[in-house]
Parts: structure tokens; sequence; C-alpha cells
């Protein structure tokens, strides 16, 4: 469910759109902050504050690369494997995040703590190899880096 | 040479003793290291050692993006100031077009045209898009240009709204880049607090929203007609061409979309005069200066402001510092992951976009992606034309289902399950995927050519062998 907050939040930046679906990437960002992932009943909420189907919501959710449409954890590391990052050791980076967390990628830990996904170029090609957690971007990460990186972020989300 | 009439140009002056420079100062080592603000660095160093003019960067501080304060001090906003008291739009125009001013988002066209096909006498409202969806690989000079400085952006597109006459204007950013987009979100407030932009701008009459959108994350959404699907808030699938933006585009109106780095050049080419701004370029045909951001085996993979026409082998051995230790260059992407490669023989091409086309390739975006003599161009190609494949919008055939096919049988050479006929094969697809609905095949197909035309003794050996012959990387 919605606090009356947030939906009023959302509403108005429905009304400030040029047209109401204008607004969908947007609300459907804010949903899945809220929930962690772009549940049904969320989808469900955005058709109604954009006046679209859930049909209509659904076919935006699935085109982007950065709303989830099934559960992930609450830390999602994009580890880029585009080109800049593939020519400095991305491919051993994935593969060492993977036996550290003990999933394969696109999977997520036993605790819920962290999904791991490839992702196409973050635009931080010059510091490759680099991956990105919430709104966090890393470069130069050599392994010993991903793991400083993945203990901080999994005691900041505890 | 045209004597800079950009306020604090230090010593000034001087076409660019570049290379020479380069020589009797080798770029200091090891400053700037990987780490730390290396754009700056660099800035700073190409300032003071060869008297080169800056132009996006001109404003740029030490590991930080500039204040507004600092920017109006630094004659920020003066060329708003002297278009809307002295210039009509058409003057705005013409000195765009008179400037050469080439888009700097991949394809070239040149500025101040696009801005003219906009009709004028049809009523209504007509948009303006600047097209920050960066997520060409190896690309990422926009981003470090908003983190540095929002500000050019920002008055950039207030002169090209004034010259186009548009009331409404979007800045799209891609996701992933936050900062960029916070930078243009609090220039935006700035420059209304201070009437730079909102109703009635500096008391001219003209008024410009200035709104931003941040996406979610899809590549096919930097490809114009796409990002306008997007901001709409549709699937973005790209819309056939004609109607062309200019006439039919963001809900249905005319509509100019234009990149990052070209809208950051308008308030220097205002303030500074066409003749000005062509002679930053190292040849005659060229104009102004290019983002080059540079990656992959190199010592300094940072972005560099440098003229157009500097040769491929100036940048890496000039700023770039040469390959990393113990590495010796083999090829290099010249433009971001749709350009055919370039190798040793391709040293000389003079970085501008029709030198590098009549060299094969394009210059794109100016991502140059550097790669070593032990990388494998072919596992290299098939890691571009996998991007390509995820990529794809799924909406016509010969994109959908051709690249998974280029994919696959790149995989099995790649693997050593190739054959002799797989070569052919390849070949046929670069004329197939030139079929599809958009550019995003026949761009994925050009480091695909890149490899047949250049490498195609490396694609043999693989099958001849039945295995890479170095191990993959």
């Amino acid at each position: 469910m919605l606090s009356e907050e947030l939906r009023k939040e959302l509403r108005t930046r429905v009304a400030h759109a040029v047209t109401n679906r204008e607004a969908a990437v947007d609300v459907m960002k804010e949903l899945q902050r809220h929930y962690g992932w772009l549940t049904d009943e969320a989808v469900a909420e955005a058709a109604e504050l954009l006046g679209l189907t859930p049909l209509q919501v659904e076919e935006l959710a699935t085109f982007y690369e950065m709303i989830y449409r099934r559960p992930v954890g609450r830390r999602v590391i994009h580890v880029c494997d585009s080109i800049s990052c593939w020519a400095l050791g991305g491919e051993s980076l994935m593969a060492h995040l993977a036996r550290q967390l003990g999933i394969e990628p696109g999977g997520t830990t036993a605790d819920g703590m962290f999904t791991l996904l490839p992702c196409c170029c973050l635009g931080n090609c010059g510091d490759a190899p680099t991956l990105m957690i919430g709104d966090t971007l890393y470069g130069l990460v050599t392994p010993e880096k991903a793991d400083e990186i993945v203990g901080k972020e999994g005691t900041a989300a505890q | 040479m045209v004597p800079s009439p950009l306020a604090g140009e230090g010593e000034g002056g001087g076409e660019v003793e570049l290379f020479s420079m380069f020589r009797r100062h080798p770029p200091p080592d090891p400053l700037p290291s990987r780490e730390g603000d290396k754009t700056f660095a660099w800035t700073l160093f190409l300032e003071r050692m060869t008297c080169m003019e800056q132009l996006l960067f001109r404003h740029n501080r030490p590991g930080r993006c500039v204040t507004f304060a600092e920017y109006r001090s630094d004659g920020g906003f003066a060329a708003l100031e002297k278009a809307l008291s002295g210039m009509s739009p058409s003057d705005v125009q013409q000195v765009v077009i008179d400037s050469n001013l080439r888009g700097r988002g991949g394809a070239g066209f040149p500025t101040g045209k696009k801005w003219s096909f906009v009709p004028r006498d049809i009523p209504g409202p007509r948009y303006l898009i600047c097209n920050c969806d960066e997520m060409e690989p190896g690309t990422y000079k926009d981003r470090v240009l908003l983190e540095a400085n929002p500000y050019s952006l920002v008055e950039g597109m207030t002169l090209a709204a004034y010259a186009i006459g548009v009331a409404h204007a979007f800045i799209f950013i891609r996701r992933g880049y936050e900062e960029a987009a916070e930078n243009c979100r609090r220039a935006i407030a700035e420059a209304k607090a201070t009437g730079l932009l909102g109703e009635n701008i500096l008391g001219s009459g003209f008024s410009l929203e200035l709104d931003v959108h941040q996406s979610a994350g899809r590549y096919i959404c930097g490809e114009e007609t796409a990002l306008m699907n997007a901001l709409e808030g549709r699937r973005a699938n790209p819309r056939s061409k004609p109607p062309f933006p200019a006439v039919k585009g963001l809900w249905g109106r005319p509509t100019v979309v234009n990149n990052v780095e070209t809208l950051a050049n308008i308030p220097a080419i205002v303030a500074g005069g066409a003749a000005w701004f062509k002679g930053l370029a190292r040849i005659p045909e060229a104009a102004g200066t290019k983002l080059f951001c540079v990656s992959g085996h190199v010592k300094n993979a940072a972005c560099f402001e440098l003229p157009l026409g500097m040769t491929l082998g100036e940048i890496i051995d000039g700023p770039c510092g040469g390959m990393l230790p113990g590495r010796e260059f083999k090829a290099c992407i010249p433009g971001g992951a749709s350009t055919p490669f370039f190798t040793k023989a391709h040293w000389n091409v003079p970085m501008d976009f029709d030198t590098v086309a009549k060299a094969g390739s394009r210059l794109g975006t100016g991502g140059i992606v550097v790669f070593d003599r032990n990388t494998c161009m072919v596992a290299a190609t098939l890691n571009l034309v996998s991007f390509y494949a995820r990529e794809s919008c799924g909406w016509c055939t010969p994109c959908r289902e051709g690249l998974p096919f280029v994919q696959d049988v790149l995989a099995r050479i790649e693997a050593g399950e190739g054959r002799e006929e797989h070569i052919g094969i390849l070949r046929e697809h670069v004329q197939y995927l030139n079929y599809a609905f958009c550019p995003l095949a026949p761009g994925a197909m050009g480091p695909v050519e890149g490899l047949l035309r250049l490498f195609e003794d490396e694609i043999r050996e693989h099958i001849v062998l039945g295995r890479c012959p170095l191990g993959g990387k």
C-alpha cells in the first residue's frame, strides 16, 4: 500500500507533465523505490495514477533495464560488461563477484541482500572495470576493491 | 588564427605547436593518476603547455563542479546577454551555421542546418531536446562535461531555443547519471532565480521552460525518434522517418534533438564568432574542439578536449601518455562501439568527421577504445555485437533475429567451432542488416565490417586452429 503522502507526491508529478504518461518512468521509479521492485500491485497503482491500463504500464516496465519486474536483493550490483570494461578485466570481475557471493549472474543471495546483474556501458569507461550499486558508481574495481565495496554496501543495507 | 575574444584566456594565441610541445614537455608522470580528477589535470596541462584553448572545459574546477557564481564571473551567460540584447533569432542561427558546428552525438550532422529545417510559419508549440542518453559503449564525455559544468549546456539550450523559437525544452538523461542530472536541476534553478531562464528572460520577452527527464536505461533511447517516444512515456521503439522530427516530432510538433556537447558549444560560438570557432580546429576543413574520451589499454584513460583534426597517434601518444607499460598498440575503436576499427595503418588519420569517414570508419562520439596486441579482435567484436543484440528493441526482424544470429556465428568462431563458410555468412549479414528499421543494427555491423576488412586473417586463424590463437583475450 502507498502512503497518502507518496500518492500525493506522485499525483503532483503527473499533474506537472505535458501528458499523463510522460511521467510514467518517474512514477515507476518511485514505486520501485517504495516496494524494492515493481510489484504487480505497483503496476496497478502506476496505471491508476497515469490513467493507463496495467498492460500499458507493463509494456514500459519490461522495456527498461533499471525497472525490476521480479524481486531483487536490497542492493543490486550492476557489473558493466561492455567493451572498455571487457578489455580491462570485466569478465573476471563478474566471475569473482559470482564466486564471492555464491550466486550466478541474475541470482540473489539467500539472505536477500545482493542481486548480481550484468549491465551495459555505465559511462565510466576511463576507470574500467566499473560497477554500480544503487546510484553509486565505482571505478577501477579490482577483485580486492570489489570485496571491500560489497562489505561496505552490505553493512550499510543491514 | 583569429585571436580569442573570450575573457580569461591566459597566454592564448598561437596555433598550437601541440605536438612539438608534447615532445619538449613530455606529459607529467605519474600525474595525473588513474584516480582523482584526471580531466582537470589534463585540461590544465593542455592549456599551460600548449596555449591550447579549452572551450568546453574552460570553466572547470579541480575535482568538483563549477559554481553558478564562478561561471558568471568567468564570463558565463555573456553570450545569452549578447544574443538577447542585440541579435535576432536568425542571427543566432546564422552564426551557428557559419561556424560549421557538427553534431557531437555521433552522426555529425551540421547543427545550424538541422535548426533551419524547423518550419517557422506554423502556429503552436515546438520543442528542443538535449540528448544525454549517452549509452554508446566507450563514451562518457557528456557525463564528464555535466559533472564539471552544467551551465554551458543550460546557456546553450537557451540560445538554441531562442534561435528556433522554442518555449519548452527537455534534457533527456540516461539512467545512472545522477550527479549530472542533479547538476542540471541545480543549474536550471539558479538560472531561473536570476532571470536567465523561465519567464521573460533578461527582460527580452523571450521565455523558456526547461525540464530534466531521467530515463531508466535502454540504449535505443539515444536514437532521436525512440527518444521522443521515451519522453512521451511510450515504449521507446524508433519511429519511421519521414516525417522528420524537425517537422513532426515530440507530441507531433516540430522538434530539434541535439547532443549535450553540441549544445554546450553554442555559448562560445555566439560569444566568439564563427571564424574564431573554426580556427580552433587543426585542419581547415574541421571546426572547433571535440571531447575525446579514451579508454582501454592506454596509460591515461581520460576525457580530453582537443582540437578536431589531431591525428589518432597524436592523441594516443600525447594526452593519453601512450600505451600501458608493456603493451603494444594493435587496434582501436575510433568513435564509440558502432564504428569500424582503426589499426596502426590509421595512426596518422586526422580525427575529424570527413577524414575518419574517408579512412573507412566514423568519428562517432569521440569515444576511443584502445586494444593491445594480446586482444583477440573476434572476441572484441563478439562483445560489441552482444551488446547490440541485447539492446535491440525487437521492433524489426533484421535486428531482432539478425543480431543474435551474428552473435552466435562469432561465438562459434571464437570457441574454435568456426567454418570457412562463416566468413561469407558474416559478410552477407553486414549487407542484410542494413534492411533494419533504424540505425541500431547497421551500427552494430560497423565493427563486424571492420573485422572482416582488417582482420580476416585473424578470423581464419581461429577456424584453422580450431581455437582462439590468443587464448580468448
